[in-house]
């Protein structure tokens, strides 16, 4: 009999929570499944709501990029200082060969190019017509717009400026609108009654920023040419584009004294060049993500604390539920983390069950709107495209541990106190 | 008879000495037990009897360890108790003694197989031996063919029959029950008043507390208490 009772070389330790746990969870089934469930809720809900605020990271970065990246629009405007003498009021129109000047007296320029913006023109092909804007620009004007030619098609290049060629490169919607399923490239189409041919169309792309209606709809010619044809030299826009992005601010300025000098204006007159610096906008929206990033993040992270309260309330409700039994296993010689371990290894459980199934429901609604589809509908565009990230997986799952250990731990340690002499007198 | 009893065959199961246990209710300080000198030898069979609030079981937590005293010293088995740590007592509760409650105290959610099992798996005793000493033990209080009942498809008497059980599963040094009788008809009663007896009879020392003059006379000693002080203390 003594040597039947000796125990094992090995001290019992993990396993024996295991199996402690293990015949105490086959009696709570009910409750334990309402608990699962609303772990599940709660990591659901950070899960989506940090994967919403992902895709619409990415949509805002890919819309962002659409437009060009570092680059600044400059509209020419009035004076509102007087100057050297000259009045208040005066509309400064800067033209054509100014492009030059500034790509040869501003410092670490990348590009500029001036516009020539037209709104109203008639463009045919064949029997049809289709009225819609165009713009003169340079060469360089597509690299800093981003504007990325289809397969078998190409952009502007300098030849064709400088021979005044009556070539045209077609945003994808205004190319669809004149060929339907047709190849443009190559075809020839008449602007306001001039041949011109088509030499590229542009690609789908996402573009948030706009500040003359989207690139879609435009057809984009050479400058000289759009001067040769419309009779008109003075830009409606200038873009430029620093080398480095941090030099916006300074490069602006130059570009201000530069046409100041020429024009007769104060250069520190803020109305005369209206501009958008997108790197500044761009560090604001990465503020701005990053804020709602974070707000979304806490929501969720808020919902599934709800959830993780839910399991501390049921492992208390257990614990009290419990207390006799405790008692006894303490008086039948269960030390305190055999009473402790199965409660918190209970409470870990629910909480990773929940978590489990929280995240697979995620997944799958995930999957769901990312078959949806989304032509046609901007803000689907835009905000339907949830993306699961592995920052948010492991983010995801260490708010989940913490909350399990913290909902079994509290319990337990309200358990392992319990005095076994108190709890089995007998009343 | 485990090695440590074999070595105390001679000796005290059992040496109290002023033991004093003081329950502090806030306000009020309740001294359950005055000064306690008690020895109890192997194989004794000792009936603690007295009226109502007079200290019995608070003698008993104390004498299983399930609880430490105010004051005084305690050697069960030779081994100083008195200042033990948590886990310690926990460990002596489970190689020593073997508690048998008025209530019965079984876990009603599981079988009287797992109930009796309980002890060794606390004790780290593998599966194995675990099944073949549940199997002996339900044989030897007569329900072999319960063991997969639980608790509360069985009767007072049979309930109190797995306690027992359960109470010798480590094979301890020592039985406590504490008016183990006191929930059960006369039968059932009569019942565990035949099993205490044969298991003295095998050797076991036992500590009863017990209402019951019957069960008292069956004891080789009785020992009364009043007002948490021993008044007699008799062998017959
Ligand atoms: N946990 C406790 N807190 C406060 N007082 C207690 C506690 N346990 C026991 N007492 C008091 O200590 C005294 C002795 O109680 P104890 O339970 O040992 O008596 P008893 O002899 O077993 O009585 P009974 O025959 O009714 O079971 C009583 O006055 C009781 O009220
Ligand atoms: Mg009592």
């Amino acid at each position: 009999m003594t040597d039947m009772l000796t125990p094992k070389k090995r001290r019992p330790g993990l396993g024996m929570v295991f199996q402690l746990f293990w015949r105490a969870s086959r009696v709570q089934r009910k409750r334990a499944i309402l608990t699962v469930a609303s772990i599940a809720w709660g990591t659901l809900s950070l899960v989506l709501l940090m994967a919403f605020g992902e895709g619409l990271g990415i949509a805002l970065g890919e819309g962002w990029v659409g437009m060009g990246v570092n680059i600044a629009v400059i509209w020419p405007g009035e004076t509102t200082k007087p100057w050297n003498g000259l009045p208040a009021g005066r509309a400064i129109r800067p033209r054509i060969d100014d492009m030059r000047l500034l790509r040869e007296r501003v410092p670490d320029l990348m590009g500029v190019s001036g516009e020539i913006q037209r709104w109203r023109t008639n463009f045919t092909y064949g029997e049809k017509t289709v009225n819609g804007p165009i713009k003169g620009v340079s060469t360089v004007w597509g690299l800093m717009r981003n504007q990325i030619p289809l397969a078998g098609g190409r952009f502007l290049n300098p030849l064709d400026d400088a021979q005044r060629r009556r070539v045209v490169f077609l945003g994808y919607a205004l190319a669809e609108e004149l060929f339907g399923e047709e190849e443009g490239v190559g075809e020839t189409i008449l602007i306001d009654n001039v041949p011109y041919t088509v030499i590229g169309v542009m690609i789908d792309k996402m573009q948030m920023g706009a500040y003359s209606g989207m690139d879609e709809d435009h057809a984009v010619i050479p400058i000289r040419t759009c001067y040769a044809q419309f009779g008109e030299d003075k830009v409606s826009t200038i873009i430029i584009k620093p080398l480095e992005p941090e030099n916006m601010k300074q490069t602006l300025a130059e570009v201000a004294k530069v046409l100041g000098a020429k024009y007769g204006f104060d250069p520190t007159d803020e109305r005369v060049l209206g501009t958008w610096d997108t790197v500044e906008s761009g560090r604001i929206r990465d503020n701005f993500m990053f804020g709602i990033k974070l707000f979304l993040g806490i929501i969720g992270a808020l919902t599934l604390t709800v959830g993780g309260i839910g399991v501390a309330n049921i492992m208390y409700a257990v614990v009290k539920e419990r207390t006799r039994e405790i008692g006894v296993k303490m008086a039948l010689g269960a030390k305190a983390n055999w009473i402790t371990g199965p409660l918190v290894l209970e409470g870990l459980t629910y909480t990773l069950l929940g978590g489990v199934f929280g995240l697979l429901m995620a997944m799958v609604v995930i999957v769901l709107i990312a078959l949806a589809p989304t032509d046609g509908s901007a803000a689907m565009r835009y905000l339907g495209k949830p993306t699961l990230s592995v920052p948010i997986a492991l983010s995801t799952a260490g708010i989940l541990g913490i909350i399990g250990m913290l909902a079994g731990y509290f319990p337990a340690r309200r358990a392992a106190s319990i005095d076994p002499a108190e709890t089995l007198r007998y009343e | 008879m485990s090695d440590t009893s074999k070595a105390l065959a001679n000796g005290n199961i059992i040496r109290m000495e002023g033991i004093r246990k003081v329950y502090d209710t806030g306000k009020i300080q309740v001294e359950a037990l005055r000064g306690i000198d008690l020895e109890v030898d192997t194989g004794e069979f000792v009936a603690v009897i007295g009226p109502s609030g007079s200290g019995k079981s608070t003698l008993m937590n104390l004498i299983g360890c399930l609880d430490t005293p105010t004051d005084g010293h305690y050697e069960l088995s030779g081994q100083s108790v008195a200042k033990m740590k948590k886990d310690e007592l926990a460990t002596v509760r489970n190689r020593r003694v073997g508690f048998v409650f008025q209530n019965f105290n079984l876990l009603p959610q599981i079988s009287s197989f797992e109930n009796v099992e309980m002890p060794l798996l606390f004790g780290g005793v593998s599966r194995r031996k675990r099944h073949q000493r549940v199997e002996e033990l339900m044989e030897r209080v007569g329900l072999g063919d319960r063991m997969d009942h639980k608790p509360t498809e069985l009767s007072g008497g049979q309930m109190q029959r797995v306690a027992v059980a359960r109470a010798l599963a480590m094979d301890p040094d020592i039985v406590l029950a504490d008016e183990p009788t006191g929930n059960l008809d006369s039968s059932s009663g009569g019942d565990i008043m035949e099993l205490f007896a044969e298991l003295w009879e095998q050797g076991r020392t036992m500590v009863v507390i017990t209402h019951d003059a019957a069960l008292a006379r069956r004891a080789n000693r009785q020992v009364e208490i009043h007002d948490g002080l021993i008044t007699t203390d008799t062998r017959s």
